[in-house]
């Protein structure tokens, strides 16, 4: 373990390229212990690649990502998955073991990394579960599921090892919003109540407003602005007005790259 | 035509590139076998049942037809020579030495190599895969060894059953519909058969299960996980298994002579 700081994740001058296109350029980040953080920013900016690199499912071409202290670019395989032990993530789609059941999806950290008896993983299993309010839907299979309970479950399973760092990607999406005031509402319960550090991938401006503690707004890789949902709402920056606001254009061209309307249609060369 | 050159160096590098990583990931599944087999044996069990039990009437049903179908070639050919009581050695000698582990690999790949791709290219597909390395369990050891394994132990059983059930069938052709007296058929076979010719099926068949396993469960870990990717890599799966059982056979069977 390293040494006690406020900061349990900090990334310094990240930077990765899939093919030729940089997803990060010299990123800069820190994440506070125990608040719940928002990372934030256009589809393509790379949220989903940056908690893949933070939990070294992908590594980086440069720059440096220190967990609780650890450089998590020079931990061994073992060592690793001794630090993953320590995270919980809920993937956008659930990620659910489709050939196991519900219960059996939860428990399955519990059976793959302990040795407990069936009796307390059932009382472990039941109570997280019940947590997120589906300890009826124990027995029936993922694909029974609708999204939101799938993605209830899910949560379930990533706090079953009672992690010190949960990281939600995209946990809002598509939910009806029935659906999504309870994963809010748990999103920011869990943190609380446990104690963890939460690191929620999103978009949704709203939602995000009223559960994080701090935001990031990535874009063109690097963090364009960053502050408390207030801070970056009221904030100068062209292209955080239009992130926040829902502008179609801007800094974020509404058009992708493309050569010019009039020469594509017309047929005509250019030179 | 340097261009056609450039291509034809880049897909051989290209080749061979992945025919390095194929075999490094032949010998990761290796290295975690033991362990699981010693550990984890349910996992394999269940694999086992997977890839074996649930082939087994594709398995059957074939091996009664060509049984049935070598002893209808046998009995017309060696009729030419009155030697009709061969039928069941020839029948015995093809189905064990050639068309029992052969056929049986290239049914298995097309039964049991097409789940094991497309189970294990959605799993990646849907993050299941992810999420297992975010719960810091390996998935090549917990989902892709014991795939591995059950189609290695299915495998020789499957081709014993194939060439048993077809030797009933040359049976049922032969003897019953034919009328080759039943004593022959089966002292005739008694005679000739050495045990060398079963083993050289047994050994067969032992080198196509690690073959067509390896294969279904490489071409699964390493599909683009996209649906369209998850379909080709099921197509492969059946193609590059049948060249290589076929290449192997032939290999084999040259070393044995």
């Amino acid at each position: 373990m390293g040494d006690y700081s406020e900061n349990l994740i900090e990334i310094h001058d990240l930077k990765y390229s899939r093919g030729h296109r940089a997803i990060f350029d010299g990123l800069n980040l820190t994440i506070k212990r125990g608040e719940i953080t928002a990372l934030m920013g256009p589809s393509g900016t790379g949220k989903t690649t940056l908690l893949r690199l933070i939990t070294r499912q992908l590594i980086p071409q440069q720059g440096a990502i220190f967990v609780d202290g650890l450089d998590i670019s020079t931990l061994s395989q073992s060592e690793l998955y001794q630090l993953r032990q320590r995270f919980g993530m809920l993937f956008q789609n659930g990620a659910l073991l489709t050939d196991l059941s519900v219960f059996e999806n939860v428990a399955f950290p519990l059976r793959e990394h302990t040795k407990l008896s069936n009796r307390l993983i059932r009382h472990i299993v039941l109570t997280k579960l019940h947590a997120v309010g589906l300890r009826g839907a124990a027995d029936m299979m993922p694909a029974q599921l609708s999204g939101g309970m799938a993605r209830r479950v899910a949560l379930a399973r990533a706090m079953v090892m009672d992690p010190e760092i949960l990281i939600y990607d995209e946990p809002f999406v598509g939910l009806d919003p029935i659906s999504l005031g309870v994963i809010v509402r748990l999103v920011r319960r869990l943190n609380d109540a446990l104690g963890i550090t939460s690191i929620v991938v999103s978009h949704d401006v709203e939602e995000i407003a009223t559960v994080a503690d701090r935001s990031f707004l990535l874009s063109d890789g690097k963090v364009a602005a960053s502050g408390s949902p207030d801070e970056l709402r009221t904030a100068n920056s062209e292209l955080v007005r239009q992130f926040m606001h829902g502008m179609a254009d801007g800094p974020v061209a509404f058009h992708f790259d493309a050569p010019g309307y009039e020469e594509q249609l017309l047929g005509r060369d250019t030179e | 035509m340097t261009r056609v050159l450039r291509d034809i160096r880049n897909n051989l590098v290209e080749f061979v590139r992945t025919f390095g990583a194929f075999q490094l990931f032949f010998l990761r599944l290796l290295r975690h076998s033991p362990a699981i087999l010693g550990t984890r044996f349910g996992l394999v069990i269940k694999q086992v049942y997977n890839t074996g039990a649930l082939s087994l009437v594709i398995i059957m049903v074939c091996g009664l037809f060509v049984g049935g179908v070598l002893a209808l070639q046998a009995y017309s050919n060696m009729a030419v020579f009155n030697a009709e009581d061969w039928t069941g050695v020839a029948a015995h000698q093809v189905l064990v030495k050639e068309l029992g582990p052969v056929m049986t690999a290239i049914l298995f790949a097309a039964r049991a190599g097409t789940a094991l791709t497309s189970e294990i290219g959605l799993m990646k597909a849907t993050d299941q895969l992810s999420a297992m390395e975010m719960m810091a369990v390996n998935p090549v050891r917990r989902e892709l060894v014991p795939r591995f394994l059950g189609g290695v132990i299915a495998m020789p059983f499957l081709a014993a059953i194939f060439s048993a059930v077809g030797l009933f069938g040359a049976h049922v052709v032969g003897v019953e519909l034919f009328q080759v007296d039943v004593g022959s058929f089966w002292q005739q076979i008694q005679l000739i058969a050495e045990s060398e010719d079963v083993n050289e099926g047994i050994i067969k068949s032992v080198v196509f299960g690690f073959a067509a396993s390896v294969i279904a469960v490489w071409e699964g870990y390493n599909a683009m996980p996209t649906a369209e990717g998850v379909g080709r890599a099921t197509t492969r799966t059946v193609v590059i298994t049948a060249i290589s059982i076929l290449v192997f056979d032939f290999m084999i069977t040259a070393a044995l002579i």
